[in-house]
């Protein structure tokens, strides 16, 4: 995993480093286009100030260093550290990617196994249906559609994560509430295109074991309907079903990044984006380490559960 | 009882893919997607910055064939619009007038435009007199004509998708083979490239390369520039599917009969191998092209991937980026539409190779 | 006569997008009380087909489109099993309670991720109201009595570190473990290996011989037949052919098919000569024209036109 990690942080510095001119150059154009007039000496100093006089793998080794020992650098855009911006846009973040996933869980699962086992009914046909539909929605289409649908229908502006006036409020019950009300609408927005994939492979896994053999020896045993689709094809096809659960997450992760800028959520996307288009390079760096290590971690833990569930794995 | 028929594999696979006539009916209906696309300066009634200041915000208009007095046309038309201001909201409104009878004619004269760039015609699939107007999927806020637009971005979207697409192939094929056939160092290098890049968060990556693509490139740069980034991230998936396969054949019996027998390796290679899991590779190339279209129009929409002067579906999108547009204009929604429909063929078609390329397998729905 | 399965004119249709295939075809024989009757035939003829009918498995595209298949358990009143509603409870009382069946692949009859002591107690739990510990003992007793050693170890194990033959053996466990009053055995060792085959036709011999009960042998070796059955119903291609006891029918078989099969059989056929194919020994034609069924003088039955059928039998 290290070595892994190791190599994406050079790949996203990289790409970091990518655009030509650097944050220096883009606050230049910002202030220029203000009219104010920047000598070339501050320009020097700016430079000097923020190690862009260094050469390429020095300014990495810096971001790395820094990286590695919790201080992930300065964001000269927003004029704050990092770590301070950071962290609370990637609780958020992880909040509403987590609340997908619970919601592709709970709903794929049953909808998957209803559909194959009541093949070619009118349920099938329309679950089916609008899972193809979900998944050829694109997270900020279906988002943008709500929203639609949310003002016209309800009357109801959809956006963001509180309402107006517990935004900057402190914690409380109320303010939790709140943030549930809101919390369902990016968890739906995000999570819908993994619930159709996810029931169509449940549906795919499950169709493949309720031909095999030994469904018909628990059939012959006498097992009645519902334990002997839970006890034994279910059982198998979870397995399967876990593994690309796990990777269903670096999608939730990268959809994020969209649904955040549509639907106007305080998570890491809309920073991201900002940072991108001004180099601000400690800060779009730092979001994209951090938005890597969860995706590896998350498929790390996929692969464990899956040898978890399935003893065939652990016994190989 | 008959006698059994015996039948090719290909012949089982043809028959099976018309079988399933979902995916046959996708596959046509991509095919007339591409052709009317490509055939987009014909099949549209004005150019994509064509602008129309009777009509701007206006919504779509209906195709009618009964007027006013309840009579039947044969030519079907569309009605002019009045524009009034809302006293209340300032918005501009606009109202069907009866009297402004604008009839559709086909396979006439219409903005003069060039085929492909190159053949000077003047022909439209239909088109309405000089100082009429048609929208049919209604205009945005310059005025300009969505139908047209959609149609010609649709050039765009749907060809980068199939660029895209095959770019993946390629890389897909090229680098999983390599590491499946080689093994050792150069398996171990890939593998380890490809989990790299499969780590990566996609969009996040696909935002990052195409903010540094220069604003100053031109359209056909950044055409291609857009490509490539998204095939960059697509090809480890493909990679990594064709290594798998190659390794599963590699240990196959017919495999290792074939070495026995005394055939060459590269004889091995593609008589016997390569046709068992090129199907298989191409039906997930297939499935690229969805990806490929909704990363274009994800990265469009967001303003970094292809934009205007270009005409894509995403960057079409980008109009429709906060609600009070789309309260106001929801037929701008509209090449969301087509997105989704390209993409659900997609998948259809898809699926219906999959159960083709596998005639032996016993899944597959009706 | 004491039957505990009378089937009577069994039809069973395949319906697919190709067409519809007819999978049996008024078949009509009895399972004698206590006996092992064997069911005997190639590949397609419906053997396996008929056996799933007993225990009500067929499933769509598959239908029982017509007959009957009367039951007579010893406690209990005689019932048809084909008119039985779909959730029947008295069909789940039927599959592992009153009969039992026991399939051809054993390495593919057992759940992989649940432990084979879960898997046979569980055929005790889904039948009688006892604790998991009994049922659990009950199923050790039983895959000993099958000749397994080592069971308490062995119960916590999963089926992929059991062999094939120790696998067919841990099913058969199951199948008897609640005491059926028929057995289905569907080819149980034409997967195995010579040896082991040997071994497990002894173990289903012994077993019924203790237990009593009746079984239902399906295969396409006469050999086998000859050593574990009593009765045998001769089937090709979705019909009955012959029925009689074992005795009588290799000894003196009657349908051309019969005498065709025994003829084929290496060992009997004269050493240096081809053997025998279907066609060389009866018409193709007649072959397939149903003649019904005709019960003679000592209950043997025969498909043949009656000019065929020799006098005085």
């Amino acid at each position: 995993m290290v070595p892994t990690l190791a190599l994406i942080s050079i790949i996203v510095f990289i790409v970091i480093q990518l655009p030509p001119g650097d944050i220096v150059t883009s606050t230049l154009d910002r202030l220029q286009a203000s009219g104010v007039e920047v000598s070339a000496e501050q320009v020097q100093n700016l430079r000097a100030q923020y190690n862009l006089d260094k050469p390429m793998y020095m300014q990495y080794v810096h971001w790395i260093g820094g990286f590695l020992t919790g201080d992930m650098g300065y964001s000269y855009l927003y004029a704050r550290p990092v770590n301070e911006l950071v962290w609370e846009r990637m609780g958020y973040t992880l909040i509403i990617t987590f609340a997908a996933l619970i919601f592709v869980w709970v709903v794929a699962i049953p909808l998957g196994i209803y559909t194959a086992v009541r093949q070619y009914s009118i349920g099938d046909y329309t679950l089916t249906s609008a899972g193809l539909i979900g998944l050829a929605t694109p997270p900020f289409l279906l988002g943008l559609i709500l929203m639609y649908v949310g003002y016209e229908w309800f009357g109801v502006s959809i956006g963001g994560l509180f309402s107006p006036e517990y935004r900057e409020a402190p914690w409380s019950w109320l303010r939790f509430k709140d943030f549930l009300s809101h919390l369902w609408i990016p968890m739906i927005v995000l999570g819908l295109g993994g619930t159709a994939a996810q029931m169509r492979i449940m549906r795919a896994n499950l169709l493949d074991e309720l031909k095999k053999p030994y469904v018909v020896t628990a059939r012959a045993k006498g097992v009645k309907p519902f334990k002997l689709i839970m006890k034994y094809p279910v059982r198998i096809a979870i397995n399967p079903f876990v593994s690309s659960l796990g990777l269903q997450i670096p999608f939730l992760i990268s959809g994020e990044a969209i649904v955040g800028m549509v639907l106007n959520l305080p998570t890491t996307g809309p920073m991201l984006f900002q940072a991108l288009l001004n180099q601000d390079m400690y800060l779009a760096g730092s979001f994209l380490m951090l938005l890597s290590i969860l995706t590896v971690l998350a498929m790390l833990a996929s692969d464990l559960l899956l040898a978890i569930v399935d003893p065939r794995i652990k016994y190989e | 009882m008959s006698d059994p028929v015996e039948a090719t594999p290909r012949q089982l696979g043809w028959r099976r893919f018309r079988r399933h006539r979902l995916g046959f009916f996708c596959a046509m209906l991509l095919l007339a997607m591409y052709i009317t696309a490509y055939l987009s300066d014909f099949v549209t009634p004005y150019a994509t910055d064509t602008r129309n200041v009777s009509a701007i915000n206006a919504p779509p208009m209906s195709i009618h064939f009964i007027d006013k007095n309840g009579q039947f046309h044969f030519r079907p038309f569309v009605y002019g619009w009045d524009r009034s201001i809302n006293p209340d909201t300032w918005a501009r409104e606009y109202r069907e007038n009866p009297e402004l009878v604008f009839p559709i004619r086909f396979f006439s004269r219409g903005e003069p435009y060039k085929l492909w760039g190159l053949i000077p015609l003047e022909t439209h699939l239909f088109t309405v007199q000089n100082d009429q107007y048609i929208h049919l999927f209604g205009t945005d806020p310059l005025g300009r004509d969505m139908f047209s637009r959609v149609i010609h971005g649709a050039r765009i979207s749907l060809s980068i998708g199939l660029i895209g697409a095959t770019l993946t192939l390629f890389f897909g094929v090229l680098l999983g083979g390599l590491s499946g056939y080689l093994g050792g160092w150069t398996d171990r290098i890939i593998q380890r490239i490809i989990e790299v890049l499969q780590s990566i968060p996609h969009l996040p990556i696909w935002m990052a390369l195409s903010a540094a693509l220069p604003v100053s490139w031109s359209p056909l740069l950044t055409y291609f520039g857009v490509t490539i980034i998204l095939s960059l991230l697509a090809w480890p998936g493909l990679a990594r599917q064709v290594r798998g396969r190659f390794l599963a054949l590699r240990e196959e019996e017919f495999v290792v009969a074939a070495r026995l027998l005394g055939a060459r390796k590269l004889r091995v290679i593609f008589r016997h191998m390569l046709p068992n899991f090129l199907s298989h590779t191409i039906t997930i190339a297939t499935l690229a092209v969805p990806a490929m279209i909704l990363g274009e129009t994800a990265l469009s929409f967001l303003g970094i991937g292809l934009r205007p002067p270009v005409v894509s579906w995403g960057v079409l999108l980008q109009q429709a980026q906060n609600y009070q547009v789309i309260v106001m204009s929801p037929w701008l929604l509209i090449p969301g539409l087509f997105v989704v429909v390209t993409v659900m063929a997609f998948n259809l078609m898809g699926d219906g190779l999959r159960d083709a390329a596998d005639p032996y397998s016993t899944q597959g729905q009706k | 006569m004491d039957p505990i399965i009378q089937i009577n004119d069994l039809s069973v249709q395949f319906r697919t997008d190709t067409g519809i295939t007819q999978a049996l075809d008024g078949i009509t024989f009895d399972v004698e009380r206590g006996k092992v009757t064997a069911i005997v035939g190639e590949s397609g003829s419906g053997k396996s087909v008929t056996a799933n009918c007993v225990m009500r498995l067929i499933q769509p595209p598959g239908y029982i489109t017509g007959g009957s298949i009367q039951c007579r358990p010893k406690a209990n009143a005689a019932f048809d099993i084909v008119s039985l509603p779909d959730k029947d409870p008295l069909l789940y009382d039927l599959r592992g309670g009153t009969i039992s069946m026991v399939f051809q692949e054993p390495m593919t009859a057992l759940s992989p991720v649940l432990k084979v002591g879960n898997q046979i107690s569980e055929a005790i739990l889904c039948h009688r109201n006892v604790t998991k510990k009994q049922a659990w003992r009950e199923a050790s007793d039983m895959l000993e009595h099958v000749g397994i050693g080592d069971v308490e170890r062995r119960m916590h194990m999963y089926p992929f570190e059991f062999s094939g033959g120790m696998r067919q053996r841990a099913v058969i466990a199951m199948a008897l473990v609640c005491n059926p009053e028929l057995l289905i055995c569907d080819e149980p060792t034409t997967a195995l290996d010579v040896t082991i085959q040997a071994e497990i036709l002894t173990l289903i011999r012994d077993l019924q011989s203790e237990l009593n009960n009746s079984v239902i042998f399906i295969t396409h070796d006469l050999g086998v037949v000859a050593q574990i059955a009593d009765y045998v119903v001769v089937m090709y291609q979705v019909r009955i052919l012959e029925i009689g006891s074992v005795h009588d029918v290799l000894k003196d078989p009657l349908h051309p098919y019969t005498k065709g099969l025994l003829a084929a059989i290496p060992g009997t056929a004269p050493p240096g000569q081809r053997l025998q194919t279907i066609s060389s020994v009866v018409d193709p034609k007649e072959l397939e024209t149903p003649y019904p069924l005709v019960t003679l003088n000592n209950g043997r039955k025969v498909s043949l036109p009656n000019n065929q059928i020799r006098k005085g039998t």
